[in-house]
C-alpha cells in the first residue's frame, strides 16, 4: 500500500451493542404513522408508487392554479369556483386516490405478511389501525387541501376581501378533514378486506362509484315523483354528497348534488350521520385486525 | 434462565398442538427440532405472547408469557418461517423503518441498520428493491430485521428454509457467530435435524406437541463412523465402485453414508472420485444425527420421521 495508514483502512469493529433509549409505543405509533404517509405519496418506496399519487395531486391541483392565475390577472371581484365546491369538483380524482392507495397502505402488509414483524413488536394491532387510517386521512387531506389553498393564495393576491376569503378557505378547510376521514375509513376497511392489491384498487373504486350513481339516480327519480324532501336524504347515500349536505348546512355552500339535505334537521342528520360513518369504519377496522394472524 | 416452560398445553377446537411440554433452556443457541406441524411454531407464538396458552405457564429472559408480553416484544428478535418482506423497498429502508418499529431513535435507528446488515452480509445491493433478491438475501434481510435493536434473545424460526445447502451452510455459520461472537442467545428451529448439531449447544426435540428430549448437543452427537460424501453427479457410479471396493455404503438423499473401517476408508473414497472425475462436495466424519435419537428410543415408532433428507 502506497497510502499511509489513516487512509482508507477499514476496521472490523465488530458487533455493537446497543445500549441508548428503546422507546415507546408513543414513539412507534408516530413513526408508523410517518412511513405510511410518506407511502401514501410512494415516498420511500419505489419510483412507481410516486407516479399515481402525485399525477393525482398536480391534477386536482392544476385547475385551482388556473382559477388562481384567471382571477389575478382579470381582477375579478370574487373567485369562479368556491372553495367549498372544489371538492366535489375534483370527486373523481379523490376517489382515484383513495382507490389506489388505500391497498397501497393495508392490503400490502396483509399481501406480504408483514404483520407479524409489527405484532412481534410492542406495537399493538388497535396502534397499527390508528396510524394507517391517521396516515391515510393525513394524505386524502393534503390532496384536497393544496388545492384549496392555491385557490386561497390565488384570491389574496387578487386582492379579494379577506376576511370573506379567509372564512371561506377555513370553511373548506373543515369539509377537507371531514371529507378526508369518511373517505379515507371506508377506503382502508374495503382494502384491508383482501391481500390483493388490485381487487382492492377494484373495489374501492366500485364501491365509491356505485354509490355515487345510486344516490344520482334515487335523486332523480325522488325529486321528478315531487318528492324534494326525500331526494335531499337520498343523496347522502353518496359519501361525497353526505359531507357536502353538512357544508350546505354550516357554510351554506351550494349542494353539489341535485339537491341538499332539507333544512336544519336535514344538516343535523348529515352530520351525524358523517360521524357514524368515520367511527364505524374506524370500529369495523379494529374488528378486522382482531382476525390478522400474527404468524 | 434463557426460557422456561412448564406443562405447557395448546388446544386448538380440535387440535392439541402442545402436549404438557416442560423444559428449561441456558441462554446459548439452542434448537428446537420436530417435524412440520410438531408444534414448533404454535410455541414461539406463545413465547412472544401473542398466543395465549391453555394451560401451563411459560416465561422468556425471566417474563411472564401471559402478563408481560410486550416487554417480551421489545427484548426478543423475531424471524418468522414464512416470506414477510415487502418487494418495493430496499432492505435499508425497510430494516430501518423495522428498527424504528422496535423503539430505535432515527439517528440510533439508521446506524445499527447499516451495521446489521454489513453483519448478515448485505453490501451494495442492501439499496436495490427486496424483490429483485435470492433467496438467500432475502433470509439474511428476514435476520437483520430480527437482530437490528441489538435484541436480548432471538427467536429464528426455520431460517434455512428454502435455502441451498451453501446458502444453509453460510446462514448456520451466521447464526454461530451471532451466538458465540455477538453473545445472543437464541432458539433456532428446524425440521432438519442433522442441521442443528452444527451450531447448537442444546436441542429440545418435540413431535406432536410432546416433548421427545432435551439434552445438550455434545451427548448426542459424538463422532460417528460413518463418513458422509456428497459429489456433483453420477452418485451411483460411486456407489457401486466403493461397494465394490468392499465398503457399506447407503445413499442418504444427495449423499452417500459410508462406514468408516480404518483411515484407508478415506483413501477408497478419494480414489474412487478420482477414477470417476467426479466433483467432491462434502467428505466428512460424521456426527450421530439427530435423527437417531428418535432410533435411540426404542418406545417411538420411528417409521416416519428417522429421516433428516428435506421435503421438497
Amino acid at each position: 500500500m502506497s497510502q499511509p495508514a489513516e487512509h482508507g483502512v477499514i476496521h472490523d469493529i465488530g458487533f455493537r451493542h446497543y445500549t441508548g433509549p428503546r422507546l415507546g409505543r408513543g414513539y412507534l405509533l408516530r413513526s408508523l404513522y410517518a412511513e405510511s404517509l410518506r407511502g401514501a405519496y410512494g415516498l420511500g418506496r419505489s419510483g412507481k408508487s410516486k407516479v399515481m399519487p402525485f399525477l393525482l395531486l398536480t391534477t386536482i391541483t392544476f385547475p385551482a392554479l388556473i382559477i388562481a392565475v384567471v382571477a389575478i390577472v382579470t381582477k375579478a371581484d370574487e373567485l369562479p369556483v368556491a372553495y367549498t365546491s372544489y371538492p366535489m369538483f375534483a370527486g373523481l380524482a379523490i376517489s382515484i386516490f383513495v382507490a389506489a392507495q388505500a391497498p397501497a397502505l393495508v392490503s400490502r402488509d396483509l399481501r406480504f405478511k408483514v404483520m407479524p414483524l409489527y405484532l412481534s413488536r410492542p406495537l399493538t394491532r388497535n396502534d397499527y389501525v390508528l396510524a394507517k387510517v391517521g396516515a391515510l386521512i393525513s394524505a386524502l387531506f393534503i390532496l384536497i387541501a393544496v388545492p384549496q389553498t392555491v385557490l386561497y393564495v390565488g384570491a389574496l393576491l387578487a386582492k379579494l376581501p379577506f376576511w370573506a376569503q379567509t372564512r371561506g378557505y377555513l370553511s373548506s378547510l373543515v369539509t377537507a378533514a371531514l371529507l378526508a376521514a369518511v373517505l379515507g375509513g371506508i377506503g382502508l376497511l374495503i382494502a384491508s378486506i383482501t391481500p390483493k392489491r388490485g381487487f382492492g384498487v377494484a373495489a374501492v373504486i366500485t364501491v365509491l362509484l356505485l354509490l355515487s350513481a345510486i344516490a344520482g339516480a334515487l335523486q332523480a327519480i325522488t325529486l321528478d315523483k315531487g318528492k324534494p324532501e326525500l331526494a335531499g336524504y337520498l343523496g347522502g347515500i353518496d359519501p361525497g354528497n353526505l359531507v357536502d349536505g353538512v357544508q350546505v348546512w354550516l357554510f351554506n355552500a351550494e349542494p353539489a348534488s341535485q339537491i341538499g339535505p332539507p333544512g336544519t334537521l336535514g344538516g343535523v342528520v348529515f352530520l351525524v350521520l358523517t360521524f357514524v360513518v368515520i367511527f364505524g369504519c374506524y370500529g369495523l377496522l379494529l374488528l378486522r385486525y382482531r382476525k390478522v394472524s400474527a404468524s | 434462565m434463557m426460557i422456561t416452560i412448564e406443562d405447557l398445553t395448546k388446544r386448538y377446537s380440535s387440535v392439541t398442538a402442545l402436549h404438557e411440554l416442560s423444559f428449561e433452556l441456558q441462554p446459548g443457541i439452542v434448537g428446537l427440532v420436530g417435524a412440520n406441524g410438531a408444534g414448533k411454531s404454535t410455541l414461539i407464538k406463545i413465547l412472544l405472547g401473542l398466543l395465549p396458552a391453555t394451560s401451563g405457564r411459560a416465561s422468556v429472559l425471566g417474563l411472564d408469557v401471559a402478563t408481560e408480553g410486550p416487554r417480551i416484544r421489545q427484548q426478543v428478535g423475531y424471524m418468522p418461517e414464512h416470506d414477510c418482506l415487502p418487494p418495493d423497498v430496499s432492505a435499508t429502508e425497510f430494516v430501518l423503518h423495522l428498527a424504528r418499529m422496535s423503539g430505535l431513535p432515527m439517528s440510533a435507528a439508521r446506524e445499527r441498520t447499516a451495521d446489521t446488515l454489513r453483519h448478515v452480509g448485505l453490501y451494495e445491493e442492501r439499496y436495490r428493491a427486496i424483490g429483485g433478491y435470492s433467496t438467500g438475501m432475502k433470509q439474511r434481510v428476514k435476520l437483520a430485521q430480527a437482530l437490528v435493536h441489538d435484541p436480548g434473545m432471538l427467536l429464528l424460526d426455520e431460517p434455512t428454509n428454502g435455502l441451498d445447502p451453501a446458502g444453509r451452510d453460510q446462514m448456520l455459520a451466521l447464526l454461530r457467530r451471532i451466538g458465540t461472537d455477538f453473545g445472543i442467545p437464541m432458539l433456532v428451529t428446524s425440521h432438519l435435524l442433522g442441521e442443528l448439531e452444527q451450531i447448537c449447544d442444546h436441542v429440545v426435540v418435540v413431535d406432536a406437541g410432546r416433548l421427545l428430549r432435551s439434552s445438550s448437543t455434545a451427548d448426542v452427537t459424538s463422532a460417528s463412523r460413518i463418513l458422509s460424501i456428497e459429489v456433483n453427479e453420477r452418485t451411483d457410479e460411486l456407489v457401486a465402485l466403493l461397494r465394490s471396493a468392499g465398503l457399506t455404503v447407503h445413499p442418504a438423499g444427495r449423499q452417500l453414508e459410508v462406514e468408516l473401517i480404518d483411515d484407508s476408508t478415506y483413501d477408497v473414497v478419494r480414489d474412487g472420485v478420482v477414477q470417476l472425475g467426479l466433483g467432491l462436495f462434502r467428505l466428512e466424519r460424521r456426527r450421530h444425527r439427530m435423527s437417531e435419537i428418535f432410533r435411540a428410543d426404542p418406545t417411538l415408532d420411528t417409521g416416519e420421521r428417522s429421516s433428516d433428507v428435506p421435503a421438497r
